[in-house]
């Protein structure tokens, strides 16, 4: 663990001295150009809100209707086939729309059977190994205001089902 | 897709709710969804002012640069075509460099960057181009090497070993990110000729 802590505190730390030593030893004007950077960033900000409003709003609503639970209860017999434990279902549902709803969910599967249950160990490498998949692909395509998005979401989602589906195969093989 | 979806979501919902007896939490969270957001783009505004002031000093000083040269194969075999020293590439590699580490903060408002820097390279600015795709997919499936986060609510639930999940991460999102991003190269196939003829005749409307 403590070679864990060691890297989560030291990487950014050490990341914002390099960039600033070897910025002022090749004379860069940093803090001109912090400041141009920083404007940026404020303005894409701004771009995405209206997305983010849109989406947020959508999720809260769907967490709030209790459709995910009547999923869980729908696909567990399925789940069971491939091997899925059922318990990890509302987070395998949950991580790709809310990122704190998905991590909530981890904590309830952690206090409820343990950080080292199967359950508990299957949703350890789903939580670590997929993304707030909608989020992130609405904040990315509206910071540049693009309205085709293509086969985004499908290429997304078939990484997300690999993801679940791979994470039960995985803990299996590698932690028996 | 996205248009079907947040209909979808929303109608769906408000269905749901009214069948399980939850609409007024429907309703409630109809209201207060935007405040929410708000809230996030508040929070998230720091964190883009912040990285983004850090990267350029980084990109002036030739820090980015330096990192697109060693990671230049790499980059030619997932983003063919994108030239490995422009802009757009090395935005994209602070984003995967900020994503492997676990800096989720930092990784969102680089690939922002990534995404304004595509687009400029983009001759149809409303649709997705194949590395604008190729670069999202990338994102959602999350190639990350320590989950700080996972690791650190392990400890406190007491498990034995926190870090044994670790190989187990590895195989499973490198299997996810594989898969995502063949998916989104097969799915790209029937599109390539009408996008190109597209772009010819932008171009020739132009000129």
């Amino acid at each position: 663990m403590s070679g864990v802590k060691l890297v989560s505190v030291w990487a950014v730390p050490v990341f914002v001295s390099l960039v600033l030593v070897v910025g002022v030893s090749r004379r860069v004007q940093v803090f001109d150009e912090f400041l141009a950077g920083a404007g940026d960033g404020l303005r894409t900000c701004v771009r995405v809100l209206p997305a983010l409003v849109a989406l947020m709003t959508a999720v809260s609503m769907l967490r709030a209707s209790g459709i995910i639970e009547l999923l869980v209860e729908g696909i567990a017999p399925a789940a069971g086939l491939l091997g899925i434990p059922p318990e990890i279902i509302p987070l395998a549902l949950l991580r790709p729309v809310s990122g704190s709803g998905a991590l909530a969910m981890l904590e309830n599967i952690y206090a409820t059977y343990g950080a080292d249950s199967l359950a508990g160990r299957v949703a350890s490498v789903l939580q670590s190994s997929t993304e707030t998949t909608f989020y992130t692909i609405t904040v990315y395509y509206g910071a540049v205001g693009v309205r085709r998005k293509r086969h985004t979401l499908a290429a997304a989602a078939g990484g997300d089902g690999t993801g679940i589906v791979l994470s039960a195969l995985a803990v299996k093989l590698l932690l028996g | 897709m996205l248009n079907v979806i947040w209909v979808g979501i929303m109608l769906i919902s408000i269905a749901a709710g009214a069948a399980t007896g939850k609409l007024e939490q429907v309703t409630n969270a109809l209201l207060g969804g935007g405040e929410q957001a708000i809230t996030l783009a508040l929070t998230l505004g720091g964190a883009m002012c912040l990285w983004g002031g850090v990267m350029r000093i980084a990109e002036k000083g030739g820090l980015t640069a330096l990192l697109a040269k060693v990671l230049a194969p790499l980059m030619r075999l997932l983003f063919p075509g994108l030239d490995p020293s422009g802009a757009a590439c090395r935005a994209i590699l602070m984003n995967m460099a900020a994503n492997f580490l676990g800096l989720g903060n930092a990784a969102t408002p680089l690939g922002i960057r990534a995404m304004n820097e595509l687009s400029q390279l983009n001759p149809e600015p409303q649709s997705a181009s194949r590395h604008m795709i190729t670069f999202v997919v990338l994102n959602t499936a999350s190639i990350q090497f320590l989950p700080t986060t996972v690791a650190t609510l392990r400890l406190k639930y007491g498990a034995e070993n926190p870090l044994n999940i670790l190989p187990a991460v590895w195989l499973t999102s490198l299997g996810a990110a594989a898969v995502a991003i063949a998916l989104s190269h097969l799915f790209a196939l029937p599109n390539k000729k009408p996008q190109r003829q597209a772009s010819a005749s932008r171009r020739k409307a132009k000129a």
